[in-house]
């Protein structure tokens, strides 16, 4: 005996009020994030404009100069530029293998019970706010270092803001990396160990490599965090442009400056006022630099299965 | 006259936590001859596969006793180290799963991690020559792997397993995700094969181990639904002339 559904024969269009509603929030949302992004950069650029327009800024000084003190006609901004590259640097020479590893230990290695545990607790790492990060460089690490150096080590420095950058970009870096290697699909895996591979050779060379999108997004999230971290290289790597890699010395970051400054009492329309949405422009520019170079890389290296 | 057998198994069980997938398992396979494993869905046939290389190690909670004799070495046997286990014991899966890499490599990984020497061109070529794909792929052995269809994919995976030289390679239904022409040639492979490897494949599909196997195990799960080989034997006996009631009934086509 079959059931037989009442229907009629009417296909016209009904009338779906929710649909249309949700649709359009939905597209307001998004299209209120795109706006929130293009207004900063349009401000940003409106005031860098007048920065650039002084006439006595010159592209040439501006790139050649390795001093930065915009009041008095000093525009160079590799002095801080440096010092980001420098902390930066350092912070993914730290951040990159250990979260790596971690990453492959929790997806590859470690039992379901101890996953369970330490992912958890890697993701509230993440969470610790940038501040605590800073005075733990300042206080704690600098003294080792300082144990470490003697005098060849300045009390403000680049390689202490870096190392603890480092730290903190970790669980990020590890957390995304993990969740590349987990979508990585099991069968995969079996394939390789059917064909006599060990677990290591299994997760570098099989695993590892097909998850190199996923873990190349989180290098590339690692880095603009680095470049644009603030507060630790605020507290612990120096007050004061100081044009060099050397990670021993103080120098002073695009975002510490920025920071610093921007605190200061500083009236509008002044040189030293634009000059920090200047650094800001600049600042955005090698993060978007930094993404478009490590999706090349990553579309260049990656091993795609569908 | 003694019978060099591929595989022996005595009283062989596979448990997962307290759960008995299959249980008391003991049969002779033959080398150089392709044994099926047929039975109703459920009933541990892939679990029997993949304890004969240990796959099932990766399984949480899992635990094999009794006996898997390979040469008369007990492959869960103290000494035993899986890696060894699975390079003599290649296995081919359901669901084609080449590596995210080229062809080429597909096969030269293998061969690589296995300590090979040779010339690598020369061994992929074979290789991809034993598994009938060489003519269809041989210009584009740097393309990915992922270009190919499913029932090249497949015969790609059988050439990276009889590129390590296993003695034995497990089939875990290779054809069930391909279409019919695809799955005849994988039958037509099998027939050549036989003749270097011995050969145990799962399958779902009955006309396909009444075709393409020489011997056929049927299992069927009990009233604790731990799964058991219920009958052994010579495929031609076990379609045409079955003992047991239940592959009689399995094999007509009345359930399962």
């Amino acid at each position: 005996m079959l059931f037989i559904m009442k229907r009629s024969f009417d296909l016209s269009k009904k009338p779906r009020p929710g649909e249309s509603l949700i649709e359009a929030l939905l597209f307001a949302a998004g299209v209120l994030s795109v706006f929130v992004t293009v207004a900063i950069v349009f401000e940003l650029g409106k005031e860098a404009m007048l920065f650039f327009a002084d006439p006595d800024m010159t592209w040439v000084k501006f790139f050649t100069m390795t001093k930065w003190q915009p009041g008095i006609g000093q525009y160079g901004i590799w002095a801080l530029v440096s010092a980001t590259m420098t902390t930066s640097v350092i912070a993914i020479l730290i951040a990159l293998p250990l979260g790596l590893a971690s990453a492959v230990y929790l997806s590859e290695y470690a039992s379901h019970r101890a996953r369970s545990i330490l992912k958890p607790v890697l993701e509230i790492l993440a969470g610790i706010p940038t501040v605590v990060y800073g005075y733990f460089a300042l206080l704690f690490v600098t003294p080792i270092l300082k144990n470490i150096f003697k005098d060849g080590i300045q009390v403000y420095n680049m390689l202490s803001a870096g190392l603890v950058m480092g730290i903190m970009i970790l669980p990020l870096i590890a957390s995304m990396s993990e969740d590349a290697l987990n979508a990585v699909p099991r069968s995969l895996r079996e394939g390789a160990y059917a064909m006599g591979a060990t677990k290591l050779e299994t997760s570098l060379q099989i695993v590892l490599p097909a998850a190199l999108s996923g873990i190349g997004a989180a290098v590339i999230v690692g880095i603009s965090r680095a470049v644009g971290e603030t507060m630790i290289v605020a507290v612990a790597a120096g007050a004061g442009p100081n044009f060099s890699f050397n990670p021993l010395d103080a120098a002073e970051t695009m975002t510490g400056h920025i920071a610093r400054i921007s605190g200061g009492d500083l009236s509008y329309n002044t040189i030293d006022y634009t000059s920090l949405f200047a650094i800001a422009l600049m600042l955005f520019l090698v993060t978007l630099t930094l993404n478009l170079v490590s999706q090349w890389i990553v579309n260049r290296f990656r091993e795609r299965y569908e | 006259m003694e019978i060099n057998y591929a595989i022996e198994t005595n009283d062989l069980s596979i448990h997962y936590g307290n759960f008995t997938a299959v249980k008391d398992v003991s049969i002779k396979i033959e080398r150089q001859k392709i044994t099926a494993i047929i039975g109703p869905s459920g009933c541990g046939k892939s679990t029997l596969l993949r304890a004969f290389n240990r796959m099932n190690d990766f399984v949480p909670n899992s635990r094999v006793t009794g006996e898997v004799l390979l040469h008369g070495n007990n492959l869960y046997g103290r000494n035993v180290d899986p890696v060894e286990a699975r390079r003599r014991i290649g296995m081919v899966f359901q669901k084609p799963n080449p590596f995210p890499k080229s062809i080429y490599e597909n096969i030269a990984w293998g061969a690589r991690i296995n300590g090979f020497k040779g010339s690598m061109d020369e061994l992929v070529e074979e290789s991809l020559r034993g598994a009938a794909l060489w003519d269809e792929v041989k210009d584009n052995l740097k393309e990915s792997a992922y270009a190919l269809s499913g029932g090249q994919q497949q015969r790609l995976c059988i050439a990276r397993t009889i590129a390590i030289q296993p003695e034995i390679i497990l089939m875990d239904e290779p054809a069930s995700a391909l279409d019919p022409i695809s799955t005849l040639r994988i039958e037509e492979l099998m027939q050549e094969l036989k003749k270097n490897y011995s050969i145990i494949i799962v399958t779902h599909n009955m006309q396909q181990a009444a075709r393409a196997s020489d011997f056929t195990a049927m299992m069927m799960i009990d009233d604790n639904r731990s799964g058991g080989v219920i009958e052994f034997g010579e495929t031609r006996t076990l379609f045409t002339r079955p003992t047991d009631k239940r592959t009689e009934d399995y094999v007509t086509g009345r359930f399962g």
